[in-house]
């Protein structure tokens, strides 16, 4: 077996801002055909599956309201989900930040002496870089979901929430099964060929031996119920599956805003979920498991709630509403702006629309990229029409955007062209007085099309052209006419 | 009724044609309409650009430019989004209760062209001769914000002469997004190039829509591209007739 540290995805950290790696990716033509084609499709899915359920928009407000209730009430619904996870045989653990996340599940790991453990695909575990620390502890971590696999197997970076390897075509995956599988398990068949199907017997019988072999298993939650103390997976390949009920020892990393009030909730979300992030109508497997059974499933329980900058988004009223999300991915599938970045532009593991709405938040904005996230959007819409939840992204990210300004101090050259323009409109007569200026403009160019412009606007017309300026402006042309006396 | 025109600033400065337009379609609908010189711009720039601060004055002239109208008609989809939708937040932010109830008092009375003429007015078939082959790009805010539905199309449908073609991939964004444009030109761009590909595959004359903005957008891309396809706003398809041709 390898080296373990060759096993772990390059981290986030130090990304550049996103204009910079948008532009870098839209250069990868391969990654930009993948996508398009891969969220096309995933696009015709969800609006097919959506738009046969009459009463989608009451679900949606539904889900909403649930969300918006556990999250105005969130320090009674966790007492709650640990009090009942406790009685049925769960140990709970708290973490306030990543770092004492991956502590606890470390410690935890080396406590029962294992050397490896199986993964159940995690959004939470990718957030806090679990495998990254279980591997400089000396713990083998092994994703099982047949994209996390292909990701992990390419010393790649997850690109998407609910297709990390969506960047990726079929006859890139089969060179990295070749390449890659024997170093660290079972290797690839020599005669493997890009389809599909072969491509999953691959990846079957190489994790296979890890199922079998492993005796501690990671995974996250989709939902955790608080009024049962039940957490709930929602997975299409059985790989969640094996990982939750093969192994002795379950540890499962969720966040805080996972919670559900009650298991009357969960019907709601197993109608949004499926065909929002799939578009299907009922995802192949769900898993809910209460606690320890014995003799029937792992013996030994825990679940670690982890908050990592999630109570400072549920500080802002206004920004709070993010903490609805259940990583569905609708938002990315319908976005043009990630159609053409791709995932990794922003520098996350959530990335896409949530993705710019969720890191300025959670990490807030110090660094270069989480400023430029709330920017990376041209406010389309798009995303809110999607969202099972009913987040209102575009909002938010306008919200942000003034926080971003706001943490700027006024002084850059942006904040001073838009304190004078804002001057200009103060006054209908400052207005005037620039629109004769333009006026005189129109008339010195004429039908002149301007093809080039520098400075500022000089990314406008890289390529595009700029439109005539007019030789009368509206107000001048309505003067005249209420000078020869009104309308006709 | 007293009813104003809200021209927009852009509009107002940079393409006069569509409130000049909007100014005689109303006037051939019997409407009498006024333009109160005190208006300037909605802020929207400013708010989606992060600068709240800036917005919150222009949304006070705002009010006490339209307050005393019944109804205030613009020709952009774009910023009727914004007043409706953004102006009330703002006023929030500020902490001006009385903007705000203001604010309140007179967006439901802000109206986009489409909205004015079909749901104000009562009509679908304004006596509009127009005899192009048209497709229509449906513009986020006027779709998604302003939410104008599908008032365009049955406008334009009504129009005679007219051949509108479908337009596919209709409503996926045209990669404008004010500040956007610039900020992050190469998806921008990107996006334009893609929007007026399905322009040019519908074999139309004329690219029409209800914001000049995007229109500048797509129109950029096709004036680079020599591809003989002009743009033009709804109101001014709307506006034309056989007496007077566009």
């Amino acid at each position: 077996m390898s080296n373990p540290m060759q096993t772990t995805s390059p981290t986030f950290v130090g990304m550049p801002k996103f204009p910079k790696a948008a532009k870098k990716a839209l250069g990868n033509t391969q990654q930009r055909r993948n996508l398009a084609h891969a969220t096309g499709v995933i696009r015709a899915k969800r609006a097919r599956v959506v738009g046969e359920v009459p009463e989608w928009e009451a679900l949606r407000l539904a889900g909403a309201q649930a969300k918006d209730e556990t999250l105005g009430h969130l320090a009674a619904y966790l007492e709650m989900l640990e009090a009942n996870l406790a009685r049925n045989g769960a140990q709970v653990h708290w973490a306030r930040d990543a770092e004492e996340a991956n502590r606890i599940v470390v410690g935890l790991v080396q406590a029962k002496g294992a050397g490896e453990v199986v993964k159940v695909k995690s959004m939470a575990t990718q957030e806090i870089e679990l495998n990254e620390a279980l591997e400089a502890a000396g713990i083998h971590a092994w994703e099982t979901d047949l994209a996390e696999l292909i990701v992990q197997l390419g010393h790649d970076r997850p690109s998407h929430i609910l297709v990390p390897a969506i960047h990726r075509n079929r006859s890139e995956i089969r060179e990295i099964f070749r390449r890659e599988m024997g170093l660290v398990g079972r290797p690839a068949p020599d005669d493997l060929s890009d389809e599909p199907r072969r491509l999953a017997e691959a990846a079957r019988l190489h994790l296979r031996e890890k199922f079998l072999r492993a005796t501690v298993a990671i995974s996250g939650a989709n939902f955790a119920i608080a009024d049962t103390g039940s957490l709930v997976v929602v997975e299409s390949e059985g790989n969640g599956r094996m990982c939750l009920t093969l192994p002795e020892t379950l540890i499962s990393v969720v966040g805080i805003e996972k919670v559900l009030p009650s298991w009357q909730d969960l019907g709601t979300f197993l109608q949004l979920l499926p065909r929002s992030s799939t578009g299907e109508r009922m995802n192949p497997y769900t898993s809910i498991w209460s606690g320890v059974h014995e003799g029937d499933g792992p013996q030994e329980v825990h679940v670690v709630l982890i908050d990592n900058g999630r109570t400072h988004v549920l500080a802002d009223p206004v920004g709070r509403q993010a903490l609805r999300c259940i990583r569905c991915s609708a938002c990315l599938n319908t976005c043009p702006v990630y159609e053409r970045a791709g995932g990794h532009a922003y520098g996350s593991v959530y990335p896409g629309p949530i993705g710019s709405i969720l890191n300025p938040q959670l990490r807030g904005v110090a660094s270069e990229v989480d400023r430029s996230l709330p920017y990376a959007s041209s406010l389309c819409g798009a995303c809110f029409e999607v969202c099972p939840v009913r987040i209102d992204i575009p909002s938010l990210l306008v919200h942000l955007r003034a926080k971003v300004v706001e943490a700027a101090d006024g002084t850059t050259h942006e904040a001073r062209a838009m304190r004078a323009m804002a001057w200009m409109f103060g006054d209908h007569r400052r207005l005037e007085a620039a629109q004769r200026a333009a006026t005189v403009g129109g008339r010195v160019l004429g039908d002149h099309t301007i093809r080039h412009v520098p400075g500022p606007m000089g990314p406008w017309t890289g390529a595009r052209d700029v439109p005539h300026l007019p030789t009368q402006s509206f107000r001048q042309w309505w003067a005249k006419r209420e000078r020869k006396g009104g309308a006709r | 009724m007293r009813v104003a025109l809200f021209a927009a600033c852009y509009n107002d400065t940079m393409w006069p044609g569509t409130p000049i337009a909007t100014v005689t379609l109303l006037e051939r609908l019997g409407v009498t309409v006024e333009f109160p010189r005190e208006q300037t711009c909605c802020g929207q720039m400013f708010t989606n650009t992060g600068y709240a601060a800036e917005a919150t004055p222009l949304v006070g002239r705002f009010v006490d430019t339209f307050t005393a109208y019944d109804a205030i008609v613009a020709p952009t989809g774009s910023c009727v989004g914004a007043i409706r939708h953004q102006h009330h937040d703002l006023a929030e932010r500020a902490g001006d209760r009385a903007l705000v109830e203001a604010v309140d008092e007179l967006t439901p009375r802000v109206y986009d062209i489409s909205e004015f003429i079909v749901d104000v007015l009562g009509l679908e078939d304004v006596g509009a001769y127009f005899p192009h082959r048209v497709t229509y790009h449906p513009t986020c805010h006027s779709l998604r914000v302003a939410q104008v539905g599908d008032k365009p199309q049955r406008l334009l449908a009504a129009v005679r002469g007219i051949t509108v073609v479908d337009l596919p991939q209709a409503t996926e964004c045209c990669g404008f997004g004010g500040t956007f444009s610039l900020k992050n030109a190469d998806i921008s761009i990107s996006m334009a190039s893609d929007k007026a590909r399905h322009v040019r595959e519908t074999g139309a004359e004329v690219l029409v829509a209800g914001d000049n903005m995007c229109l500048m957008n797509i129109g950029g891309v096709l004036g680079r591209q020599r591809a003989g396809v002009r743009t033009m706003h709804l109101a001014e398809v709307l506006a034309s007739t056989e007496e007077d041709p566009a």
